[in-house]
This record gives C-alpha cells, structure tokens and sequence, in this order.
C-alpha cells in the first residue's frame, strides 16, 4: 500500500517536472520562431513582395496592417509553404520552409494554425465534421469521446455550441468565421496565422473574436500573426505592429507609436475608425 | 503567329507534365497508409447509385432502337434468327462500354470537376493541405478509384438493360420468349467478346475521375474556373475514352479475333 503510495508521488514529481520543462521551452520569449528576410514573390508580371522583412518572437502577436492587395496574404502563405517565394529567407524555427521535404513540411504545418480570408469551411461535412477533420486526419485521433470533448469545447470558446450540426451552407458568413477559427484552434497550435479574423462580423463578435486571440495567447503561448483591416483588433491583440505597403515593410511598432507617427501615410491607417 | 503557336505548345507540354506528376502522386497516395474508406463508400454510393437510371435508361432505349434498326436489313438478307446474336454481340463489346462512359464523362466527371474546382477556390484544398492533412488521399484518391469501380459495375447494368431494350423491341414484332432470347444472347457471346470491353470499361472509369480531378485540383482562382473546369474535364475525358477505346480494339484483335 505505501509503496503504491509512493511511486504514484513519484510519477507526479516526474510529471511536474516534465510539465515544467515543456512550458520553460514554450514560454522561451527571446526565441525567434518566424524570420522573413529579403522576402520576393510576384506572379507573372505582377510584383507583388518586394522584400518582406519581419522576426517574430515566440509568445508575440505581431499586427499586419496595409492597404487591400499589398500582398499580406500571400506573406503569410510563404510561412506555411502554400507558396513558393521568388527570393529571400521564410524560415520557421529555424528551418528554411521552401526547403522542406514533403513529410517535414507536413509536420511543420502541424504546429500552424492558418486562418482563411474566407474561412475555408468544408462544404459537404457538417460543422462537427469540419472540426473532426484535422483531429482524425491530422493528429491520427482514434478516442471518439477524446474528439467530441475537443469539438464541444472549442465550440462553446467561439460560442456556437447549437450549430454543431449544421451544414455550412446554412450557416451565416460570421458564424462561418468563427467555425473556420475553432477548426484552426482545435488543434492548438504553436503559431496562428489569422487572416483578417474579424472583417465582416459586427462590433461585438469582433471584439470577442480579438479577446479570444489574446486568450490564446495567454494560456498556450501561441505565436501569431494577425493580418486585419480592424483598428479595435488591432489594438487589443497586438504587441507589436507592422505596417505594409505596396510590397514593402514602411513602419513598425506599438499601436501608440504609429499612430503618433510622423509619416502621414501611416497615420492615415489609423485616422479612419478612431 | 509563330510567337503564339510556341506559347501554346509550351503550355501543353507543361500540362502532360503537370499530369504526369499528379498520376505519380495518385499512386504514391493509394499505397500510402490510412486509405479513406468511408469517403471511398460514399464516393461510390454517389457515383454508382446516383448515375444508375441515367445509365440504365439510355442503355435500355439504345437496346430497343438498335433492334428496331437492325431488323430489316436482317429481314433483307433472310437473317432474322441473327438479331439476338447481332444485338449482344455490338451492346457487349461497344455500345454498353462506350454510352456508358459518355454518360459517366458527362455526369460524374463534370461533377468532379466541378466540385473539386469549387472546393479549390474557396481555398477548401488549400486548407487542409495547410492543416497538415492530405487533401490527394482524401479527395482524389477516392474519387479515382470510386470511378474506376463504379464505370465498370454500370456497364454491366447498361449491358443488360440493353439487351433488355432489344428483348422489347423484338417482342414488338414477333413473340419471342425471354428465356430463349437471352439464353440465344449468352450463347452469342464468349470469353473474347466480354474481357477485352470489360477491361477497357477499367481504363475508362479510371481516366474519368482522374482527368475530373486533375481538372477540378488545378483550376485557377476565380469562379469561372469552376466552369471551365467541369467543362474541359467532360471534353478531355470524352476525347480519351475514345482514344482508348480504339487502342483497345486493335490490341484485342491482335490478340483474338485474327
Ligand atoms: N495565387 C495567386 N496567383 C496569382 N496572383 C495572386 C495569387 N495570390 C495573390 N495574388 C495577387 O497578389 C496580390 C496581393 O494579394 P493578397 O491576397 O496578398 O492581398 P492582401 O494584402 O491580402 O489584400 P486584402 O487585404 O484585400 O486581403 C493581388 O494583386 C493578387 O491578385
Ligand atoms: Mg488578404
């Protein structure tokens, strides 16, 4: 009896320690976990980056502002190997994406959470079937009540836990959003790259939205860029912001900073809405 | 004009490259692990089940007008007792395989053209690559061997209720029993007139979901890509089956009927 006794002290012990070594490793903040250097892409005759450079740290939510079409997008999807740049470095934990082989890309996209402009919901599964998705085909889950406890939590953190079996089709164009992000977050990834999360969704889901991405934050350390054309966002998410245009970084800083910014040109992002 | 032929043909060289890499990423993907049996049941519940009466229709009309046709050119030459034959013969070794390819290029291709083409530009291809998941095993794999199965299975239905059609349309005419008609059409056909059709009806059901899903999997952003991709996945897939349909009948009758 005392000898159960003991070894189950001793397990936890081992298991706090092991807990305190996966957060020391999590929460190591000066790391730098995305580096875009010298970063080109165009498509055809249209040059779209001219050179991107950005580092973000691990645990830092870096705002991207610019004007629609300057290709913030298309940065974000260099970072997870949906394109291929033209020139410059994309590296993710140190390694050079574009570099990647098939199974390592696959596992880096792993540790990524990318959120859709459109939300990118899938068509023909029903909402919980969109969630089950990365669990079954992604993480290889096999517990079914292991994957209904995921899905049911992570819908009640966006907070559509009524529309769990609904098809997309029949879902409005806000709650679609939030579906697309709760199949993003489902996974907990290591580094979210939001775009636009909350262009087209009315001031109060917006604002929730945003404290939820800084709740992510908060309790798994996630990194994350959030590309947004929502100054209120902006301002609640961000560490750190950087401002985009016509294929080149023109400012960073804090949202206070810029909007104190000599240049007009990056003033004027922030005149608008505040 | 010179400027714009080498364009063209440098596009299409790309394209057979583009393909030649997809079929190489269709087979690494089937003999991968985790084949996705469920999506693969529906697929063939939706390609098999759904295409059925259309199939089974046109066979069953093709089967009757073709014995109404056949008829009196039989009659000329004093060869009434030859229409069974005449009819299982032609039904089994083209007609069957070749309307019931056509059929499925239009139906079932053009829907996965369509379908993936849509599912492309709503970026839902996109995201589950993103995710780390493998949108080849799960769309295009299945989908490719659904078709592959399926064409084949409705073929053979289309084969009977041709010979169905035909069994009216001489019924029509003179009372023949159904027992002496279809036992004088089995009797008809061998080994040599059913392999060679059944095996092309292989490489037919094959191409179509292949060339659908290549079509739909690459179709650019925009919607009207969707379009173009039902499209031009119903156009290819038509012009290969027959393509193959000919390459078939001189291998075959190198093979067995010298
Ligand atoms: N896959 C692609 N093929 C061709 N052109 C592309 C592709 N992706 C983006 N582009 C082009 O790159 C440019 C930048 O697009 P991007 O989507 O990155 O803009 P954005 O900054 O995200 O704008 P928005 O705020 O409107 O989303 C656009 O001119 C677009 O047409
Ligand atoms: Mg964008």
């Amino acid at each position: 009896m005392l000898s159960w006794f003991r070894l189950a002290v001793y397990f936890f012990i081992v298991n706090m320690k092991e807990t305190e070594k996966v957060s020391q490793k999590k929460g190591n903040s000066s790391e730098t976990v995305i580096h875009i250097k010298g970063l080109k892409k165009s498509f055809g005759a249209n040059d779209v980056l001219k050179n991107i450079n950005l580092d973000v740290k691990r645990g830092e939510n870096v705002v991207i502002l610019g004007k629609s079409g300057t290709g913030k997008s298309v940065t974000i999807q260099c970072i997870v190997g949906a394109l291929v740049p033209d020139g410059g470095e994309v590296e993710v934990f140190g390694e050079e994406v574009a570099a990647l082989k098939e199974k390592q890309l696959k596992e880096l996209r792993m540790k990524i959470g990318f959120l859709f402009q459109s939300g990118a919901l899938y068509d023909s599964m029903t909402v919980r079937e969109n969630l089950e998705f990365p669990l079954t085909r992604v993480l290889k889950l096999k517990d079914q009540s292991d994957i209904n406890n995921r899905v049911e939590e992570v819908l009640e953190n966006v907070g559509l836990s009524d529309a769990i079996d609904k098809m997309p089709s029949d879902l409005s164009g806000g709650m679609r959003k939030r579906v697309g992000l709760a199949r993003t977050l489902i996974v907990n990834p290591e580094i979210m790259l939001y775009d636009e999360p909350t262009t087209g969704l009315d001031p109060i889901t917006s604002r929730e939205i945003s404290e939820l991405i800084l709740q992510m934050q908060k309790k798994y350390k996630t990194t994350s860029i959030i590309i947004t054309h929502d100054m209120e966002c902006a301002d609640i998410t961000a560490d750190r912001v950087v401002i985009m245009n016509d294929g080149e970084y023109i400012a960073e800083g804090s949202v206070a900073e810029l909007k104190n910014s000599k240049d007009g040109l990056v003033r004027s992002f922030f005149k608008s809405t505040l | 004009m010179a400027e714009q032929a080498i364009p063209g043909w440098k596009k299409w060289l790309e394209g057979s490259g583009d393909q030649v890499i997809f079929l190489k990423g269709f087979f690494r993907n089937v003999f991968r692990g985790g084949f996705e049996w469920s999506e693969f049941v529906r697929q063939c519940y939706e390609i098999g089940y759904k295409s059925f009466m259309l199939v089974g229709t046109t066979a069953f009309i093709m089967g009757l007008v073709l014995a109404l046709q056949l008829r009196p050119t039989l009659v000329n030459f004093g060869a009434v007792s030859m229409l069974p034959k005449s009819l299982a013969v032609s039904i089994v070794r083209e007609i069957g395989p070749i309307i019931t390819a056509m059929i499925c290029a239009g139906k079932i291709g053009s829907g996965i053209g369509a379908e993936l083409g849509s599912m492309k530009v709503t970026e839902q291809i996109g995201a589950m690559e993103v995710s780390g998941a493998n949108p080849i095993q799960y769309l295009v794999v299945t989908r490719i061997l659904a078709t592959t199965l399926m064409v084949p299975v409705l073929t053979l239905l289309g084969d009977v209720l041709g010979l169905l059609g035909g069994f009216l349309a001489i019924n029509i005419t003179s009372s023949v029993s159904a027992m002496l008609y279809f036992n004088k059409c089995l009797a008809s056909i061998d080994f040599t007139d059913f392999l060679p059709a059944f095996i092309k009806t292989i490489f037919f059901g094959f191409v179509i979901g292949f060339v659908g899903c290549y079509k739909g999997y690459n179709s650019n952003r925009g919607t009207e890509s969707v379009g173009l991709a039902a499209n031009s996945a119903v156009v290819t897939a038509s012009l290969w089956i027959f393509v193959i349909d000919a390459i078939v009948v001189q291998i075959s009758s190198l093979l067995f009927y010298r």
